[in-house]
């Protein structure tokens, strides 16, 4: 992802002189050091400064540029929220943060760098747009959209390889959740590495005779209301699937359109209120109960509810 | 060096500031005023002679841009713009009324020559690096003043943006520290003692200078050298007086924030008539 990121970047900042990344000494993480060696005089490493990265980005927008700024998920967010919230968003500045190693991605970084509430403190801010994409494709695609729109952004981005789910050359659309299968009996929503997941407990369920459909969330903010809502009546049951805690996450946003619009029953995938520890990731996704077999009970569980 | 003709426009500028500064606080009953009426002589001094603004045009380009990171000063900055034309005067008495497009703390998007939003404190000094940085990249040969509390460097980000403006060579940042001696407990050196601020900032890697914050005439010449600087951004430590040119105002130890009872009104009212009175005598001098 974090190559495609970089190739993106490059592209974009070559098609609009504004274009400009800023990061806080995570550039070899991010491996965007080619954007550095194309475009020196729009690459500012701040070093370890993340509030002053975000407040030199809201400057450089408030000139005119677009600023893309990169570091890890927590200190995109938690450590910089009023730096965001003044200097960028209630200023009504035009920044894109980049926050990556989402959830248990973070893996042997441990606790202090797996952001199971970067998407949550994010959404709260108004006027925010909140995106975790799912595979390389889809990074590409909307980061054009993230480039031309003028607001707050705040991508949360796997660095490593994520699985394969759109052909080359689709095309997405902020705010509006991909249809990936079809089913009668249950939706399922989903964002980012949980994705390919939901997509395993699909197989699953198949086997079991029980007929999902599943939605890739990409959009936390706004979210697709009426995806939610045709849904919900159609299948009259929702599971939520997140790498995230499930209080003010993707569930949660799922929950206030359910209850506001179509009230079904719901079932939530997601940390339950925790923090993050050391571990692999597949040691994590057992530990946070974020794997297929956690979904797949989450289903029934919610089927059972229905009747 | 001013010319006698130019020193007495500003003093009658700075006069109005000050005098346009209390009738806002007056009117509203309570404000930020101990901070405010510290940076009235600079503010004369930027928006009365040393900055490029078009007050027809609050976004023209080529302006040179100020950030108040020291938002709460807002009303002695709305007094400067409504003075330079950015609005009429009487929008001054709606500060704080509801749906004003005058706030306690500066608002880019509310204020027609307020060039960033202020309010959170150690903010602006990174906001205004961004800004000298899209200067450069743009070639643009415009300035960058930013007016920070000495109270406020109190806080981390104002040193993270310390560290990496000199590293930038960002020559085209002029920073001026309100060194006013107090913060809203108290005075700075009793709650988190800064030590010699000039000091700091040397050591930082900018280019330093320390001048009267009351004297019109020494704060020009320190801008007017600090444009010259090439290569290093310059930092102006002004010595002030919280409450600056108000008897009463500076005699009061609790100032950042006074709320009027009917003594406060009444000595206000004596600043007010005798500012007046000032500044009929600057209109006879020639």
């Amino acid at each position: 992802m974090r190559q495609m990121y970089c190739q993106t970047l490059i592209e974009l900042a070559q098609a609009n002189e504004q274009v400009v990344m800023l990061d806080a000494d995570l550039m070899n993480s991010m491996s965007t050091i080619p954007f550095l060696e194309r475009f020196p005089e729009r690459t500012f490493n701040c070093g370890i400064q993340e509030a002053n990265m975000i407040g030199i980005a809201a400057g450089l927008s408030a000139t005119g540029k677009i600023p893309f700024a990169h570091t890890f998920g927590p200190f995109a967010t938690r450590r910089v929220y009023d730096q965001i919230f003044v200097s960028g968003a209630y200023a009504r500045l035009n920044i894109k943060i980049i926050g990556s190693d989402p959830g248990i991605t973070a893996a042997f970084n441990g606790g202090t760098h797996m952001p199971f509430e970067d998407m949550g403190i994010m959404r709260n801010i108004p006027g925010m747009t909140v995106l975790e994409p799912s595979d390389s494709t889809m990074l590409k695609d909307i980061l054009r959209q993230v480039a031309a729109n003028y607001g707050m952004y705040y991508l949360r981005l796997l660095r490593k390889n994520a699985q394969k789910l759109y052909d080359r050359d689709s095309k997405f659309k902020i705010g509006e959740a991909v249809k990936l299968r079809d089913g009668e009996d249950v939706t399922i929503f989903a964002s980012g590495i949980m994705v390919a997941e939901t997509l395993q407990a699909h197989q699953i369920l198949e086997s079991k005779g029980i007929s999902a459909a599943v939605y890739d969330l990409f959009t936390l903010k706004p979210v697709d209301r009426a995806a939610i809502t045709n849904s919900a009546k159609r299948t009259g049951a929702i599971v939520t699937v997140e790498n995230h805690n499930i209080i003010n996450g993707l569930g949660s946003a799922v929950a206030e359109v359910l209850a506001e619009n179509m009230p079904v029953p719901l079932e939530r995938v997601g940390v339950k209120d925790l923090f993050g520890e050391v571990g692999p990731v597949a040691y994590l996704k057992e530990r946070f109960e974020l794997s297929a077999e956690d979904i797949v009970n989450k289903v029934i569980k919610v089927i059972e509810r229905k009747n | 060096m001013l010319k006698r003709q130019e020193l007495v426009e500003l003093q009658r500028f700075a006069t109005q500031i000050r005098l346009e500064t209390l009738k806002e606080i007056k009117n509203l009953g309570f404000g930020h005023i101990g901070g405010a009426l510290s940076i009235v002589e600079t503010l004369a001094v930027l928006y009365g002679k040393v900055m490029k603004i078009n007050p027809l045009n609050p976004d023209w380009e080529e302006r040179d841009w100020l950030v108040v990171s020291k938002g709460h000063a807002g009303p002695a900055v709305y007094a400067a713009l409504a003075l330079k034309g950015f609005f009429p005067l009487e929008d001054l008495m709606t500060l704080n009324q509801p749906r004003t497009k005058l706030p306690s703390h500066c608002d880019r998007n509310l204020t027609a020559g307020i060039d960033m939003t202020t309010g959170s404190l150690g903010q602006g000094i990174s906001t205004a690096i961004g800004i000298a940085l899209g200067h450069r990249l743009d070639r643009r040969e415009s300035f960058v003043y930013l007016i920070v509390g000495d109270g406020e460097i109190n806080e981390g980000q104002i040193w993270e943006g310390a560290l990496f403006a000199p590293n930038h060579q960002l020559d085209n940042l002029i920073l001026l520290v309100d060194n006013n001696k107090k913060q809203l407990d108290g005075y700075t050196k009793d709650i988190n003692d800064l030590g010699v601020i000039s000091e700091k900032f040397r050591s930082f890697g900018w280019d330093v200078d320390e001048v009267d914050g009351s004297n019109l005439g020494e704060i020009y010449q320190s801008i007017h050298r600090a444009r010259k600087n090439k290569g290093k951004p310059s930092a102006i430590i002004l010595d002030t007086i919280k409450g600056q040119g108000v008897k009463f105002v500076e005699e009061t130890l609790a100032n950042h924030h006074i709320k009027f009872s009917e003594t406060e009104d009444e000595l206000t009212q004596q600043a007010i008539e005798k500012l007046t009175n000032k500044l009929e005598k600057l209109q006879g001098v020639k």
